[in-house]
């Protein structure tokens, strides 16, 4: 029991220093969601039911400007697209767990979490109490978000709109890609994406961003198979 | 669509994805060319919301040094390449887009 405690505790403490930049995060997403229309209960709702910050972000800027739900539910799929990669990276450690605590902890996946909780399994490897670790590191985030998301809603009315709240989103991303673009096709998904959303930009039903996404990752990808081809050879 | 429906689907959607694999794991061996196409995830879903949002500032193409959004968003790629933190690279951007548009 106290093995449990303590690997929850360490965890929590892993988890802490990301918590200081989500905090901020959550108070913009409060803030932009209660602009962009929806009311405060709904704009709360998100945060729990969905509890991916940057989709949340592309939702809320989707339901200010009326796209069609369908378009947001397919935005929200894509811009959370690399959960999976988080999945299959984490799916070994957690496999002889019982069903339960594999969707709870599926739930708890989010970047911040994953981030805190793949270095320690992979510097301590797995020990028999690990799955509380990945619970405390996922519980603290989950509690900050949904307190960060709370307080920018109540104090979300009182944001002037000069503030340009919604340029947060980019410059997360900005932080978010830089460290990602290490080699020449990544890079090259990069600036296709980037090109094709802006001529996409004017698309109907807010389609250019899902258009922009994929349109990076064949490029990605072609040119990474066109690399290993070259070097089997 | 309502709302709600929006996010329930979403949100089951974005759960599907984050138990996909650890649900899928020793029952289903995942094919490399999945593994590979999905680190073009990050760079390829970021750069096509990083593009619009610094180089559209009103739904406009604007590469000109009078675009405040553009000025401010390079200030955070070279804040982000030096300091590799997400929380620097955030409020020097804001402050970049507050001060320029308050000196022009």
């Amino acid at each position: 029991m106290n093995q449990r405690i303590s690997m929850l505790w360490a965890g929590v403490r892993a988890e802490a220093p990301i918590l200081v930049g989500v905090f901020p995060f959550g108070l913009i997403y409060g803030a932009l969601a209660l602009n962009s229309g929806l009311s405060p209960f709904s704009a709360q709702m998100m945060s729990s039911i969905v509890f991916a910050g940057s989709s949340q972000f592309v939702a809320a800027q989707l339901i200010h400007d009326t796209a069609p739900g369908l378009i947001i539910v397919l935005t929200i799929g894509i811009v959370n697209l690399r959960h999976m990669l988080y999945s299959a990276s984490m799916a070994e450690y957690i496999e002889h767990l019982p069903m339960k605590w594999k969707v709870l902890l599926s739930y708890l996946l989010t970047d911040e979490c994953y981030a805190a909780t793949i270095i320690h399994y992979e510097e301590d490897g797995l020990k028999p109490a690990s799955h509380w670790f990945f619970l405390g590191a996922g519980v603290s985030l989950w509690s900050t978000w949904q307190a960060s998301s709370a307080l920018g809603i109540f104090l979300g009315a009182a944001v002037p709109p000069s503030w340009s709240l919604d340029f947060a989103l980019p410059l997360t991303f900005i932080a978010m890609v830089m460290p990602v673009l290490k080699d020449f096709p990544v890079i090259a998904a990069a600036l296709s994406a980037g090109v094709v959303a802006l001529l996409a930009f004017n698309l109907p039903f807010k389609l250019g961003l899902i258009l922009a996404a994929l349109a990076g990752i064949l490029v990605g990808t072609i040119l990474e198979n066109r690399k290993l081809s070259k070097a089997a050879l | 669509m309502n709302i709600w429906l929006v996010f329930l689907l979403g949100g089951l959607l974005t759960f599907g994805m984050r138990f996909s694999f650890i649900y899928l794991f020793g029952r289903f061996e995942i094919p490399h060319i999945v593994h590979r196409t999905l680190r073009f995830v990050p760079p390829a879903v970021l750069s096509a919301i990083i593009f619009p949002g610094i180089l559209m500032p009103n739904n406009q193409l604007d590469i000109s040094l009078g675009n405040h959004r553009l000025l401010a968003g390079l200030i955070a790629v070279l804040v982000a390449l030096w300091t590799k933190n997400t929380l620097f690279t955030i409020l020097a951007g804001m402050a970049a887009l507050l001060i320029f548009q308050l000196a022009f």
